[in-house]
């Protein structure tokens, strides 16, 4: 089979956030090659999307705000299963970060002071979220591509990498296709960086564009490296749930940090029936106290329920809805219209406006949203060195949402987009030592690339075989029915059996590769089952209730469970399940803990 | 309920509308009665997407003749009858409504980037933020330089950067913190004088963005200055920002 080869220092997999701030750091050194490879067009990425803001301790709204707090708000958040290391280099640098983006050219939205403005958002301590608008994506990730642009970096828009091969153990290179015309090109490199976001794509009520579907995962796990905490699903609380054809797309956790208010049929602000215990000093247990906070009282006042942690807020909608209190198309109202004025609303939540107005013929200004859980965030995926990034495998490393560690158990709003520059940046820094370092570039077998290409044209001119397609929609509706917000052994058995299924299926596409989209298809396909296992199998190891992963046969927490990670790797054709225990909190960080929670 | 789509199918070789007929629901848009096609009838049927609710700019097409995002088009919101969707024309067809759109990728190149001077002090007012900040509102659906006349029928890539990037060169300029002037870029790389102010951009862009007004006609001006009238070259030298 005929295919190019090109020779590059690092290969970037990814032009989000994480990738473009590897990209830029990497090619800070002149005498290295760097490509990026990427699956849409250049400034597509998932990141263009993020809606809420990234947070950083900047210090610059009420309150005191500094990486301590952060620290603790990220581990009680990811319900202290985060890896520590990354949490506190999470909370350290991210201020610079953020900063760093504004000496790169982003403009965000600043206080009278003249600084950059900060909103609240659930978790928080503090009003911590830089933003611009409700469109903080498109501000990251346009700056990062031209900052990146700039520096001279080659970038394959429209390549999808479906493989990666190794050198004995270390990294040696990646195959893809060109989307448009079906070409396949091997990248021969010395370290390649994965940054390939999430895989909300497992299900129907999700998020995520076409491209979350997992493939860094499951690229990563082919080639031998380690996935952890597969099990957090993070659901956001708030998806449209009407018209349902856009049922999924995210409302942003911008909208209750400006105010909004959650009710259910009968009118009741029901979120205050939901505090959880370890969460009672956060969050204020009456609706003055909660107005008065969001009237710009914060020093007396603690924040609206409505703020909780994801998971809290999500289960309580669903519990609304469960006890027929939900709202008319089966979710919950979410108000802002009451709470502030038309102006407000348009200024600080304009596309959130105007996706209402356009897609749902709702005036957010006058009336309240319907809203409902939807599949949003992976907080597990690849295990990674916390300082480096490097996986297990030599030369491959990971960042952004495909990495795993940061965010344990919950991720909170706004964490991942710093968590894109700050461990974006690492990787490239990383990952340029190790290229330097590495002295001659290791070799891709030709037997295993003709083998891999090979595999990929098996649907192709099929006469028999499914649509790739149906499957993908079997998929979906098999993980929302037994790998959903709420799980059960016999059910996640259940699904894991139809996941195994669906894995020995034949699939047929047309026989050209000329933007062939089923053929895509068939592609997402593979990498989906083999996070959807991963994810199930994980979700049944997990016999206790914690962060975004609820067993309804083991409702509270278990203490030994809550030292452990699940990991998953290969071994042979089988997906080996096992628990790894998670590094010792150092005394000075179990410090900061306390003092802030007395 | 049924109703009718003409889709074009093709590549550079050979293309034409075909007809399609499927059930639709309330509330969907045109992205989604595509997508429906491709998993039932036509799986290879080529469209680019990505947010499906107008936040990155892919789903760009001409929809009854009109440069739209398919993603923020209610099928409730088309007049009965047929519906029709084609790639967009200013850029080389890839196939079906999947174009080349590459050569915008180009034009950013040539634009100097943002440029602080080395002891800025990153204090911002918002209301100086304001106008760059319209600007990066732009989500790159390249819908205004679909319309564009110097491009769609003049094919003059070759001299003009288009409205898209007279707004990216707008938002750097108007960058309170940026020292750099894009005067002479403007005028003779980027072509702004061949733009005739007809204002089928600003019509179009799907994140209302004021592009003639604010962004072009400020800069034609600025242009006209600095080469035709010396003493404000001068003054403007001396107030940079002020002037704008
Ligand atoms: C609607 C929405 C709103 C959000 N709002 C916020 C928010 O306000 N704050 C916050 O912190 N987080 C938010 N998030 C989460 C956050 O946006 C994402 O987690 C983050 O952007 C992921 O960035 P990334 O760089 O890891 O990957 P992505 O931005 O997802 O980019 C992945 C890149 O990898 C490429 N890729 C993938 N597979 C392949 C392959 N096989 N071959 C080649 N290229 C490949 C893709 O083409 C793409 O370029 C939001 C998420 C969504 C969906
Ligand atoms: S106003 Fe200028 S840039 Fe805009 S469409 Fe007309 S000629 Fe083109
Ligand atoms: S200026 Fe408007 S129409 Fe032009 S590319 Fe940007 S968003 Fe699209
Ligand atoms: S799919 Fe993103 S704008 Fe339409």
């Amino acid at each position: 089979m005929n295919y190019e080869t090109h020779n590059y220092d690092i290969l970037i997999v990814g032009a989000g956030g994480a990738g473009l701030r590897a990209a830029i750091e990497a090619t800070n050194d002149k005498s290295v090659k760097v490509a990026v490879v990427c699956k849409s067009l250049l400034g597509k990425a998932h990141t263009v999307m993020a809606e809420g803001g990234m947070a950083a301790s900047l210090d610059n709204m009420e309150g005191e705000d500094n990486w301590e707090v952060h620290f603790r708000d990220t581990m009680k958040g990811g319900k202290f299963l985060s890896n520590w290391e990354m949490v506190e280099i999470h909370a350290k640098e991210s201020a610079e970060r953020v900063r760093e983006l504004e000496e790169f050219g982003a403009v965000f939205d600043r206080t009278e002071d003249g600084d950059i403005h900060q909103r609240p958002f659930g978790g928080h301590t503090f009003a911590r979220l830089a933003h611009v608008a409700d469109r903080t994506g498109l501000e990251m990730i346009r700056t990062l591509q031209d900052k990146a642009v700039h520096q001279g970096i080659d970038v394959f828009m429209e390549y999808r990498i479906t493989k990666l091969f190794k050198d004995g153990d270390r990294i040696s290179g990646a195959l893809c296709y060109n989307r448009n015309d079906g070409k396949f090109t091997l990248f021969q490199a010395k370290a390649i960086i994965l940054a390939t976001g999430g895989c909300g794509k497992c299900f129907a009520v999700q998020t995520n564009s076409w491209e979350g579907t997992g493939d860094g995962h499951a690229l990563a796990y082919e080639v031998g490296a380690e996935l952890m905490d597969m099990e957090f699903m993070q659901f956001h609380p708030t998806g449209m749930v009407w018209p349902l054809s856009v049922k999924g797309v995210l409302v942003t956790e911008g909208v209750r940090g400006e105010g909004g208010i959650l009710k259910n049929s009968r009118g009741e602000r029901f979120m205050f029936n939901y505090i959880p215990d370890s969460f009672k000093n956060d969050v204020a247990d009456n609706e003055e106290e909660a107005n008065a906070w969001v009237k710009g009282d914060r020093q007396k006042n603690r924040k609206p329920p409505e703020l909780l942690t994801r998971d809290v807020v999500a289960k309580a909608i669903l519990e609304e809805v469960k006890a027929d209190r939900g709202s008319k198309h089966g979710g919950a109202y979410l108000d802002i219209a009451s709470e502030q004025s038309p102006d407000y609303i348009k200024k600080r939540l304009p596309s959130m406006y105007h996706q209402f107005m356009r897609l749902a013929d709702v005036d957010i200004t006058k009336d309240p949203m319907e809203v409902g859980p939807t599949a949003h965030y992976i907080m597990g995926g690849i295990k990674v060195n916390p300082q480096t990034t490097e996986s297990k495998i030599k030369g491959l490393f990971a960042s952004g949402e495909v990495a795993a560690g940061l965010h344990g158990a919950n991720r909170l709003g706004g964490n991942s987009l710093t968590d894109l520059l700050v461990f974006g940046k690492r990787s490239g820094e990383y990952a340029l030592k190790y290229a330097k370092n590495c002295e001659k570039t290791p070799s891709v077998s030709k037997e295993e690339v003709d083998r891999a290409i090979e595999e990929l044209l098996k649907p192709l001119g099929k006469e028999e075989g499914e649509n790739p397609f149906t499957v993908q929609s079997e998929l979906k509706e098999t993980m929302g029915k037994y790998c959903g917000i709420i799980r059960e052994e016999k059910e996640i058995e259940k699904g894991i059996k139809i996941i195994e299924e669906l894995m020995k299926k034949e699939v047929a596409v047309p026989d050209h590769r000329d933007l062939n989209t089923a053929w895509h298809a068939y592609v997402s396909l593979k990498s989906l089952l083999t996070v959807s296992l991963a994810l199930a199998k994980s979700a049944l190891a997990r016999k206790e209730s914690r962060g975004a992963h609820t067993r309804s046969d083991y409702p509270g927490y278990d203490e030994a469970l809550g030292k452990v990670n699940i990991i998953l790797n290969k071994s042979g054709e089988d997906m080996k399940v096992s628990k790894n225990p998670l590094p010792q909190l150092p005394e000075n960080l179990q410090k900061i803990i306390d003092k802030y929670e007395q | 309920m049924n109703s009718k789509f003409r889709i074009y199918r093709g590549n550079q070789q050979k293309a034409e509308y075909k007809d399609y007929e499927i059930e639709v629901q309330e509330g969907m848009v045109v992205l989604d009665a595509v997508h429906k096609i491709q998993a039932e009838l036509e799986p290879d049927l080529a469209v680019r997407w990505n947010c499906k609710a107008g936040k990155c700019g892919s789903c760009s097409a001409e929809v009854n003749g009109k440069p739209v995002l398919m993603c923020m088009t209610r099928l409730s919101s088309l007049p009965e009858g047929p519906v029709q969707i084609g790639p967009m024309k200013a850029f080389p067809l890839i196939k079906d409504l999947v174009t080349d759109v590459s050569w915008n990728y180009e034009q950013n190149k040539k634009i100097t980037p943002f440029t602080p001077s080395k002891d800025t002090v990153w204090k911002m007012q918002q209301r100086d933020v304001e106008r760059a900040q319209e600007f990066r509102k732009c989500i790159e659906c390249f819908l205004c330089q679909d319309v564009c006349h110097v491009l769609r029928t003049h094919k003059k890539h070759d001299q003009f950067f288009g409205p898209r990037f007279f707004v990216r060169t707008a938002s750097l300029d108007m960058h309170p913190l940026d020292t750099v002037n894009r005067t002479e870029l403007l005028k003779e790389k980027g072509g702004i004088g061949l733009c005739n102010i007809t204002k089928c951009c600003t019509e179009v862009c799907p994140e209302d963005i004021n592009i003639t007004d604010n962004a072009i006609i400020p800069m034609k001006e600025r242009v006209a200055d600095q080469y035709y009238d010396p003493i404000k070259t001068f003054w403007g030298k001396l107030f940079k920002k002020n002037v704008k």
